[in-house]
This record gives structure tokens, sequence and C-alpha cells, in this order.
């Protein structure tokens, strides 16, 4: 009680989550992300999966960029937010010539390369 | 107090993530896709970065899952993932994933950084103010030429989007 005391006469927050907490949770949905992209079979679905995955990698950066006192991932991030915004109105694009052509998102059926 | 907050964020962001993977309808997932990527807006707001949290709603939540849901409108697919079995192939890659985290959050626990750093490494929060000042400094200072390039990659895609969904016909080849 009186460490509490003592970092509310401090004037700041409790003891926050650490960098741990923030790794495990961008862990976490890394891996539900990564899951999602094997075991769906909806094109699209796959697509926001690579999605999750991405923003949990920046999740990562931004927790690394706290816990060191820069600003530097934080601009990265900056950047992979705008590649990212670029890379799904492509693959969009690509999914709808796709369905154009094909007539269908499932991935089991477009099976073109295959010998 | 901020340590509730953190994990009630996290637990709403995770289970959103686990809501896209498990919903067999496309427009569920999509809206799970959404509260997941205010969760992670969220989780930025306690990170204190409080620009990128902006722009995660603003570019995510605001404009991906929008071309998401639009595409699907597009698309109509009735039903949805149909219930078949996993062959064996998928089974296999499945597990070989799974053994392959898990041994990646072994290492992490094992050989990263400490459970609770030393308090004299943790730097002091930044000033609100500053952050999106310095911000603005470091994009125009040291990654000036990121940005650059970041900006044509920009026009690119727009170039390529827009040839990439031209109408073309069949005797015409590939375009």
């Amino acid at each position: 009680m009186s460490a509490f005391a003592l970092i509310l006469a401090a004037g700041q927050l409790p003891a926050e989550a650490g960098l741990n907490h923030y790794l495990f949770i961008s862990a976490l949905l890394f891996a539900i992300g990564f899951f999602g992209v094997l075991l769906r079979r909806n094109t699209l679905v796959i697509y926001m999966c690579l999605e999750l995955m991405l923003n949990a990698s920046t999740l990562a950066a931004v927790a690394f960029s706290r816990f060191n006192g820069t600003m530097d991932g934080n601009v990265f991030v900056f950047f992979i937010i705008t590649v990212a915004a670029a890379e799904v109105a492509v693959g969009l694009a690509i999914i709808v010539a796709l369905f154009r052509l094909r007539r269908t998102v499932q991935v089991e059926e477009l099976t073109a390369l295959k010998n | 107090m901020a340590d509730f907050v953190f994990y009630l964020f996290a637990f709403l962001t995770v289970l959103a993530a686990a809501g896209v993977v498990v919903n067999r309808n496309a427009v569920n997932a999509a809206m799970c896709l959404l509260l997941s990527f205010v969760g992670m807006a969220a989780l930025f707001v306690l990170l204190e970065a409080y620009f990128l949290a902006l722009l995660q709603v603003l570019v995510y939540a605001g404009a991906v899952v929008v071309l998401f849901l639009f595409i699907i409108m597009l698309f109509d697919v009735q039903g949805g993932d149909p219930r078949k079995p996993y062959r064996k192939m998928a089974a296999a890659s499945g597990l070989v994933a799974l053994a392959l985290l898990v041994i990646g959050v072994l290492s992490l626990a094992h050989h990263g950084p400490p459970a609770n750093p030393d308090p004299a490494l943790l730097a002091g929060p930044l000033p609100a103010g500053a952050s999106l000042k310095s911000f603005g400094y470091l994009l125009f200072t040291t990654y000036l030429l990121p940005m650059q390039v970041t900006g044509f990659l920009l026009l690119v895609a727009m170039l390529g989007v827009t040839v990439l969904s031209r109408k073309f016909d069949a005797g015409e080849g590939t375009p």
C-alpha cells in the first residue's frame, strides 16, 4: 500500500504492463493470424489474417520503441501502415481479377499451377 | 488502473482476432477484424503512440476494412466456408506451425528481455505535444528519403490497381 501511495505522490500511473506483456500479445496475435492463413479457404479471409499478422508485428515495434524511449520505431510503424494500405489495395485488385477470371475465391479450386 | 485497461484491450483484441479466424461468414470476419484493429489502437494509446493510434483507426479501421467489405459485397459469395474436413497436408502443416510457435515463445521466455527491467533503463513518458512534433521532425530529416520512396510507392500502387482492375477482353490477351 505504501508503494501505491508513493506512486500516487509521484503523480504517475501504477506500474504498467511491461514490454513482455506487449510482446506476448503481439506473438499471440501473430499466431492467430498465421493459423488463419493456414486453415481458412476463402482468399479474402486469408488476406484479412495476413493483415492481422502485419498489425501484430507493428504492435511489437511500437512496444520496443516505447520502452527504448526513442521515436524511430514509431516512424517505422508509420511507414508500415502506409505500405500496408498500398498492399491491401493491390492485393484486393488481384483477388478481384482472379474472381472475374475463375468465378471463385476458394483456394482449393484455384489449382492452375498444380501439375 | 493502467494494468486493468491493458488487460481489457488486450483481451478484446485477441478475442476479436480469434473471431476473424473462427467465423465462417466473411462479413462477420471483417467486423471482427474491425474490432481487433480498434483494440490495437487502444493498445497504441497505452504505449503513448497517440498519432499511430489515430492513424490505425483512420487507415486500418476506416479504409482497409471498408475496402474488404466492398469486395465482399461485390463478390456476393453465398454461404461462406464449406464444412469440409481438412486434408492430411493441412493438418500436418498446422502441427508444424504450432510446434514452431511454441519453440519461438519458449526461446523468447528464456533469452528475451528480463521480465522486470531496471527502472533506470526505462525511459520516461514522452510529452504528448512533443511526440507529434518530433514525429514530423524525424520524417523530414532522418527519414526524408524513405518518406519520398513511400510516396512513390503509393503512386505505383495506384497505377497498379488501375491497370489490374481494367476490363479486358479475352481476345486481347493478358493485360
